[in-house]
């Protein structure tokens, strides 16, 4: 019963927070309601019985990536007329886009209902008495170690491919040398400028 | 602890089972949530007692014996001032981001073990859900810096969202270590790997060589994490006022006070709990195990803020770049290779890699 109404609870408040998402007037309260919604998703991963899925999903989607849309979206001077206008435009393409997606997700429905394609058959089933962690980890390391660390492998080209857009090098710049600050003695940093003459000034 | 505490309370009463695990969940909350609203108390007079000491003044000493009521007289001072909402504020979100700091820094101790069993929710995501709910803390922090719609406020909310981020890396690949050592997410099973662990004697993963440098690493991304001295760029207050706290005041301001030490004092448990054996003793010797396992983990937890006062009383503010190059050039890579070396040893010991 409590499993029930949680579930309500979850489902309805997370369909809400995402059409308030969309709804919504002000970009930043629009990234504030797609949080809910991931929050929500995790609540009912923790349902499904999927901790481990739930604790990743708000750790890199709330901590991470939900934070630096956030960061984006707060330093942006966005224009309300000038989005409305864009709504005209884009209107007829958004909404084309929404009838394909009902579209296949019906069709999804009906194949895993047909029962031919066996779509609705769990390929890697989770041994009982065993975390969720532990199951995860023990077939991506044996049986899906490869598509694992291809995953792992096109990560790692996005990452670099990112530093290698962004990476500039600057001329003219000082950078702060640590290691030379801390070498650095008295001895050839100290003056002694007391027996200049009065008056004679400094050389700096 | 749940069960403890409903065997206490319920043994032998005729009362419906979920109304009365519903009681006992809701006291076991209280139970936590309500010391720690009084040890932070104690801990920010402590905090100012010892910087005082170490600047050689004599710090709050008028409120009650030896100033101890300091706190309690700031908190009901706080308490009947107005509650001010700028006028250009987003109010709605204005309100929300304290309470969401305060109740981020509540939440986590939900999984902290205070001795052995002395935990309310002992899943085996332990460690993740202290990563995830710290990871929603800088929210309080981002969403009160936009909201005040001030310049200040938002300068450092932007280098709250970027110090917080850039630690938590650092910190996800330090628990990792510990993780591969303790075989477990578990709070609990990760004190419990620390028995003996330094030479059969000591009971701490500290003491490894492998784990002393992540000790470090973690203890110092602990001040990043919490905002302290010397990593406090976000209410550096000779740039920035006072940072997101700006233009809060009464209970909104005594919030953000109350779930940053209520932070810091977690991160001090973490630290004892994740290298320094949580609540067991610090050697592994029978006497030592007659003193209660509370007793231990807060005399660690005392320790450790110690040197949080410490290091603020002593040490000078980060510059932002060197803030952020400290994260990125130097933790990142470090606790990366550590990963590796860690790994790399449990392997070649044969201590994990035996398949499941």
């Amino acid at each position: 019963m409590i499993a029930l109404a949680a579930f309500y609870l979850f489902a309805s408040v997370m369909i809400a927070a995402a059409a308030f998402t969309i709804l919504s007037r002000n970009p930043v309260h629009s990234v504030l309601w797609l949080i809910l919604a991931f929050f929500n998703a995790a609540g009912l991963m923790v349902l499904a019985g999927a901790e481990f899925v739930a604790m990743l999903l708000v750790i890199v989607y709330v901590g991470a990536v939900a934070v630096l849309f956030l960061f984006v979206v707060m330093m942006l001077n966005i224009d309300l007329a000038e989005v409305r206008s864009g709504f005209t435009r884009y209107g007829l393409f958004g909404a084309a886009i929404a009838a394909v997606l009902a579209t296949e997700v019906v069709v999804a429905d009906e194949a895993w209902h047909s029962g031919a394609l066996m779509l609705g058959a769990r390929q890697a089933v989770t041994p009982d008495n065993m975390p969720n962690i532990q199951a995860l980890g023990a077939l991506l390391y044996t049986r899906y170690l490869y598509v694992f660390e291809g995953a792992g492998l096109v990560l790692l080209v996005a990452m670099i491919g990112a530093i290698v857009l962004t990476h500039r090098e600057r001329s003219g710049v000082r950078p702060q040398k640590i290691g030379d600050q801390v070498k650095r003695r008295p001895s050839e940093a100290v003056r002694i400028v007391s027996d200049q003459p009065v008056g004679a000034g400094v050389e700096l | 602890m749940i069960s403890i505490l409903y065997s206490l309370t319920f043994f032998g009463h005729h009362m419906p089972w979920k109304a009365a695990y519903l009681l006992t969940y809701v006291g076991a909350i209280l139970l936590i949530a309500l010391p720690l609203m009084l040890a932070v108390a104690m801990i920010i007079y402590a905090d100012r007692k010892i910087w005082a000491a170490m600047a050689l003044r004599r710090g709050p000493n008028v409120v009650g014996p030896f100033g101890l009521l300091q706190s309690f007289a700031d908190g009901l001072k706080v308490f009947l001032q107005e509650t001010i909402i700028p006028a250009a504020t987003n109010k709605g979100l204005f309100l929300l981001a304290p309470i969401i700091t305060f109740t981020v820094a509540l939440i986590v101790w939900a999984v902290v073990p205070f001795g052995p069993g002395l935990v309310v929710a002992d899943i085996n995501v332990g460690l993740l859900y202290v990563l995830a709910a710290s990871s929603i803390g800088v929210y309080g922090v981002i969403i009160s810096g936009w909201s005040s719609n001030s310049k200040y406020p938002f300068y450092s909310a932007m280098r709250a969202a970027a110090q917080m981020v850039s630690y938590e890396v650092s910190i996800g690949f330090v628990l990792l270590c510990v993780v591969l050592f303790a075989g477990t997410f578990n709070l609990s099973g990760i004190v419990l790997a620390q028995k003996g662990h330094g030479l059969g004697l000591i009971n701490a993963f500290g003491v490894n060589p492998l784990l002393f440098p992540m000790a470090a690493v973690f203890f110092i991304s602990s001040l990043a994490e919490t905002a302290r001295p010397p990593f406090d760029l976000t209410e550096a207050e000779s740039e920035l006022v006072a940072g997101y706290q700006t233009e809060y005041s009464s209970m909104s301001f005594a919030l953000f006070w109350l779930g940053e030490y209520a932070n810091v004092i977690l991160m001090c448990g973490l630290n004892a709990i994740l290298f320094w054996g949580g609540w067991l003793p610090p050697l592994n010797w029978a006497p030592l195990y007659l003193v209660p396992g509370i007793i231990w983990f807060l005399i660690k937890i005392w320790c450790f803020f110690f040197l949080f006062s410490w290091v603020k009383a002593t040490v000078p503010r980060y510059r932002y770049d060197q803030l952020m190059r400290l994260g990125w050039k130097i933790f990142l890579p470090l606790s990366l290779i550590f990963i590796a070396l860690v790994s790399g040893w449990l392997m070649v010991s044969g201590r994990i890699g035996g398949g499941v």
